[in-house]
């Protein structure tokens, strides 16, 4: 069997979701970014979602998030993303609402926007890219920096008596009541970025159910930030920033429901 | 015959919320205007026409929410006093630059930084010229009573929606904590789906594969594109003075000076107008019911009749300037206001002016 | 079962990342020599070990590869 055989419309097993658009991502070459809007992508087409789902892109990089997944788009203020979704979701309750968050704009200038759309228990989905690091402004640090590790604006490693410790969101908003399903995954092997599809499939799936608040957390890379060739920075994600962000679920709802 | 109750201007905000059919009210404790969300969460709303009503953690976050609300076509709304509106300043920018419809109520008390919790009306320049970052302006009304309190909410989400631009009902804590008897309308229904997508088609609803996606942001980042939208708005802001001009006069016919004053001031410049008048000094007044679109030129026409002009303000002299801008030196112009939350009486005003024109 | 498979890449649009070629089990990709009109050194299929598993476009970033596979 020869390539022009195999290489037949009917043998295509994978390829570019339908509703990732046309426009070439302006992401760096390597960068998480590009595989999670595919799979969110992949979700709401194959939950035959598109025409109810509302997404709402940050500030940061993934602030043009819109120009990529085909569906209506919200481009919010730097942190306020669970805001807008907060009023998107409870004015239009049979949407699917998401909001597609960086570590700067979720876990620091918006903290107060994501932990109280947690305490409310909002039924919407918050997808949040973690790579240590602001990549948009140019790799400064951001809350989840890992101590030691160097950014623009901590040239000689993050040092905690300057500049504090690593915040772990998804750990803090879990003992909040009103989230229902808190994940941890990553999407730098195929292995793990089928758990993440199931992961994001699962999120949405819990926000048509009104129990609460659906948090999936990507351990990403930032290779220009940190200065790698995107294969060693999925390297040092692995033996760096998983210790501190270990990969998982954190909590579920309908699986940890307490005996009664 | 027309429902009357005798209720707070506050009430009246969300009691008028409600019968107007808003669709979601989302807002942060603050003096001089907490009974707006109070009143509204002791009615209910979300029982009998659907509307919602949250309290958010902070200001920031209500003007974000209102915000999303506003992305999927619906009708919303905030309050605050002045600190709070100055917080939700970031996101009344990003409505405008988004093209959002939404009103918002500041009522005013007094300032600098955290001020007093008594009225005032110094957030005149904050509102009026700014209120956040960038090139923009806001529809701004300003009530004097309780029924404008009312009936400045349907007004302002007219306004809102057919200009897609943020509007402020820009009152004070007199008008906010005033009773007095309110005239109300029968309910009306709130926006229908089919009526959402009639009105606003670009709104996020999601998307049908009949259209393209609705996308609601503010961003360019291309210098020319930035600029095009910039003269776009301008287009529609000369289109907003040309028609939302409203002001009323009292006593200007024959006048020979004039006050100018809006909100709570110009019912106690009326006052001061009638003790003139009765001392034998023929005094008018030009009340501002909308501050932007500002009516420059009936106080330009008048200004050719007088013999002085006096802006009389609850700051330090804010609006004075507009009218300084609208007399263009025809006349003398003069300023009387009180500041930190205290307020004149008529015999300050008629005490004031007649110092300023050297009148016994 | 066995399968064979075959990719192909969008190379206009590729930049290079060389991720597919970490994560391909079979070594069937690798960065060429030559460069497309952005100047990225794109991802290339070589050889005939592919067996149309995907792992490749499933860490692709920019969706550039398609994945053809047959039972044989």
């Amino acid at each position: 069997m020869d390539t022009a055989e195999i290489m037949r419309p009917e043998n295509i097993v994978y390829r570019k979701p339908a509703l990732i658009t046309d426009n070439v991502m302006h992401y760096c070459p390597g960068c998480s970014h590009g595989v999670v809007h595919k799979l969110i992508a992949e979700v709401i087409d194959e939950m035959g979602i598109q025409d109810s789902t509302i997404g709402i892109s940050p500030v940061g990089c993934s602030v043009f998030a819109y120009n990529y997944i085909d569906i209506d788009w919200q481009e919010a203020a730097h942190g306020r993303a669970p805001a807008l979704a907060t009023a998107t979701k409870r004015l239009c309750p049979d949407k699917h609402v998401f909001t597609y968050q960086g570590d700067g704009d979720l876990a620091s200038i918006g903290t107060a926007e994501i932990i109280h759309a947690c305490s409310r228990g909002e039924n919407i989905v918050v997808i949040f890219i973690n790579n240590g690091i602001y990549g948009m402004t140019g790799g400064q640090m951001a809350p989840t920096t890992l101590i030691g590790m160097k950014t623009s604006t901590t040239p000689y490693g993050r040092d905690p008596k300057i500049n504090g410790f690593p915040m772990v969101i998804a750990d803090m908003i879990s003992h909040l009541d009103g989230t229902a399903y808190i994940t941890r995954q990553s999407v730098h092997t195929a292995a793990a970025v089928r758990k993440a599809k199931s992961a994001i499939r699962k999120a949405f799936e819990y926000s048509e159910k009104n129990i609460g608040l659906s948090f999936v957390e990507i351990v990403s890379t930032c290779n220009s930030g940190w200065k790698m060739s995107p294969v060693d920075a999925n390297k040092w994600m692995v033996e760096n920033m998983f210790k501190k962000y270990p990969i998982g679920d954190i909590k579920d709802v309908l699986k940890d429901a307490p005996a009664l | 015959m027309a429902e009357k109750i005798l209720m707070k201007g506050n009430e009246a905000i969300a009691i008028s919320a409600i019968r107007n059919g808003v669709d979601g009210y989302f807002g942060y404790p603050i003096t001089p205007q907490s009974e707006v969300m109070e009143t509204l969460m002791k009615e209910r709303p979300w029982l009998t026409t659907g509307m919602v009503v949250l309290q958010a953690e902070s200001e920031t976050s209500s003007i974000n929410m209102i915000y999303g609300g506003a992305c999927c076509g619906k009708k919303v709304m905030t309050s605050s006093s002045s600190p709070g509106v100055s917080l939700m300043c970031e996101g009344i920018s990003y409505m405008a630059g988004a093209e959002l419809p939404c009103v918002v109520v500041d009522v005013m008390r007094g300032g600098p930084g955290l001020g007093t919790i008594q009225p005032s009306q110094s957030d005149y320049n904050m509102i009026v010229k700014g209120s956040g970052h960038g090139d923009f302006h806001n529809i701004v009304i300003a009530p004097a009573s309780a029924q404008d309190m009312y009936d400045f909410v349907d007004w302002g989400f007219e306004l809102a929606f057919r200009y897609r631009n943020p509007v402020v009902i820009l009152a004070d804590g007199i008008i906010g904590q005033m009773m007095e008897k309110v005239e109300m309308h029968e309910q009306k229904p709130r926006r229908t789906a089919e009526e959402i997508l009639r009105d606003a088609p670009w709104a996020t609803t999601g998307k049908p594969a009949s259209r393209p996606r609705n996308i609601i942001t503010s961003l360019s980042l291309d210098s020319d594109i930035q600029e095009v939208f910039n003269r776009k708005l301008a287009v529609k802001y000369a289109e907003i003075e040309a028609n939302e001009v409203k002001y009323t006069e009292y006593l200007t016919d024959d006048a020979e000076y004039l006050f100018v004053a809006f909100g709570c001031s110009s019912r106690i410049c009326e006052a001061a107008v009638d003790e003139l008048r009765e001392a034998g000094i023929r005094a008018g007044m030009l009340r501002p019911v909308t501050l932007y679109p500002y009516p420059f030129a009936r106080i330009e026409e008048l200004a050719g009749k007088m013999k002085s002009i006096m802006s009389v303000e609850l700051n330090l002299g804010q609006m004075v300037d507009d009218v300084r801008l609208a007399v263009k030196g025809t006349c003398p112009v003069g300023f009387y206001g009180r500041q930190g939350g205290n307020i004149f009486t008529p015999e300050e005003i008629t005490d004031a002016f007649k110092k300023f024109n050297n009148l016994k | 079962m066995a399968f064979r498979g075959s990719i192909e890449i969008d190379t206009p649009h590729c930049k290079g990342c060389g991720v597919c070629v970490a994560n391909c089990p079979t070594g069937s990709i690798q960065l060429s020599r030559m460069v497309n009109s952005k100047g990225y050194n794109y991802a290339e299929m070589v050889g005939d070990a592919c067996i149309g598993c995907s792992a490749c476009a499933l860490v692709c970033p920019d969706s550039v590869i398609t994945v053809y596979r047959v039972k044989i």
